[in-house]
C-alpha cells in the first residue's frame, strides 16, 4: 500500500526557509508571491491489508519519527482514499 | 568520575569531549558506541555536537531513537547524569527527554562565533561551580539552533528555573542583538525538571583551554566533579 505523508511547519510557526525561497522568487520577478511555505514529502510504501490498517501504521510512524509534532503538522494520504475523502477528512 | 562520550555517524565533537574529559579535567572516559545500550560502569553520558545521520529528516531525529538514547532514561533513574551540546541537545529534545525543540536558525546562516551565555541557574550538578548573573564565553556552530517551545512550555521553563543559559551581551544583558539564532526568549541551553539532563546549543569543549579561546567551559566539567563529591553521588553508584 502506497501512503504520502506531507509534513509541513504549523501555522504561526516562522518559516524562514519559505520566506527565502520567496525572496528568491520575487528576484526572478515573481514579486506576487503572497507567501510560501516549504514542507517534505514522504513516501511510505507499507505492507497492510487495507487502506484503513496502511493509514493507522503510518500514523503511528509520524507520531513516534517522521514528523515533530512540537514544529509540524502532518496529513497522510492514501492511494483508495485520497479521491474518496472531501478535503479536510485527512489529518 | 567516569564519562561515557557517545558516537553516532557523523558526530563531530566526540574527540574533543574525549580529549577535554581525558587530558584537561583528567578523569576516566571511554567512547560509547550508538548501538551499546550498556551504560552501567558511567556516571555522566556525554552527547556531542556533529551531524548525526546527516541530519536526515530533521537534525537529531534518528539518533534520538537510538538504542544508546533508549537506554538513557533507565540510566538516569540509576543516577547517571546526561550532557548534550549542540546536535547533542537537538537529540535531546528530538527523544522527549528535554521539551521543545530546536529549529533552523532565523537569520539563515550557519552560526559558528563566540557567544556570551548568562548563567540563570547555578544550582544544578552542571552549573554548581558557577554563580547566577555570571557570563560565560563559549563557542557555538550551528545552522539548527533556534529553540523552539509552546508558550506554555516555556512558561514552566521559567517557573520551574529550567532555563540554565541564555545568549546574553559580555556584560550580561539579554537583548535581541545578542540572540545569535532567533532562540525563543534567548534561550542557549536547559535542564530538565529533575535536575539530571543538561542540553545546551553552545561547545563548552570548545573552551576548556587558554590556547584555544578561553576555559569558562570547563566549569561545567568541574561543577560535574564537585557535585559528585559533594552531595555523595558518587559514593550512592
Amino acid at each position: 500500500m502506497k501512503v504520502r505523508v506531507l509534513v509541513r511547519l504549523k501555522p504561526g510557526i516562522l518559516d524562514v526557509q519559505g520566506a527565502a525561497v520567496q525572496r528568491a522568487l520575487g528576484g526572478l520577478g515573481f514579486g506576487d508571491v503572497r507567501e510560501l511555505r516549504v514542507g517534505k514529502l514522504i513516501e511510505v510504501e507499507v505492507d497492510a491489508p487495507t487502506a484503513e490498517r496502511a493509514r493507522a501504521r503510518v500514523d503511528e510512524m509520524c507520531r513516534r519519527l517522521l514528523a515533530n509534532t512540537i514544529l509540524e503538522d502532518y496529513t497522510i494520504e492514501t492511494d483508495s482514499a485520497e479521491h474518496l475523502a472531501p478535503p479536510g477528512a485527512v489529518r | 568520575m567516569r564519562f561515557g562520550v557517545v558516537v553516532f555517524p557523523g558526530t563531530w565533537s566526540d574527540c574533543d569531549f574525549h580529549y577535554v574529559i581525558s587530558e584537561v579535567v583528567k578523569q576516566p572516559v571511554k567512547y560509547v558506541w550508538h548501538r551499546d545500550r550498556n551504560l552501567a560502569d558511567l556516571d555522566c553520558v556525554v552527547l556531542p555536537g556533529g551531524f548525526s545521520y546527516g541530519d536526515y529528516l530533521r537534525a537529531g531525529a534518528v539518533a534520538g531513537r537510538s538504542p544508546v538514547v533508549e537506554a538513557l532514561p533507565e540510566f538516569l533513574a540509576g543516577g547517571g547524569l546526561v550532557l548534550g551540546s549542540c546536535n547533542g541537545f537537538q537529540i535531546l529534545c528530538e527523544a522527549g527527554l528535554l521539551p521543545g525543540a530546536l529549529m533552523r536558525n532565523e537569520c539563515l546562516q550557519y552560526r559558528c562565533q563566540s557567544t556570551s551565555l548568562l548563567v540563570e541557574n547555578a544550582d544544578t550538578p552542571f552549573t554548581r561551580a558557577l554563580r547566577p548573573g555570571q557570563v560565560l564565553t563559549m563557542p557555538i556552530s550551528h545552522g539548527e539552533g533556534k529553540y523552539h517551545a509552546e508558550p506554555e512550555t516555556l512558561r514552566a521553563l521559567r517557573q520551574r528555573h529550567q532555563v540554565v543559559f541564555r545568549y546574553a551581551t559580555a556584560a550580561g544583558q539579554v537583548t535581541r542583538a545578542a540572540n545569535p539564532n532567533g532562540s525563543a526568549e534567548n534561550i542557549a541551553g536547559i535542564i530538565n525538571e529533575e535536575g539530571t539532563v543538561l542540553g545546551l546549543m553552545p561547545h563548552p569543549e570548545r573552551a576548556a583551554e587558554s590556547a584555544i579561546g578561553g576555559t569558562d567551559g570547563l566549569q561545567i566539567f568541574h561543577s560535574l566533579l564537585g557535585s559528585l563529591v559533594e552531595d555523595g553521588t558518587f559514593t550512592k553508584r
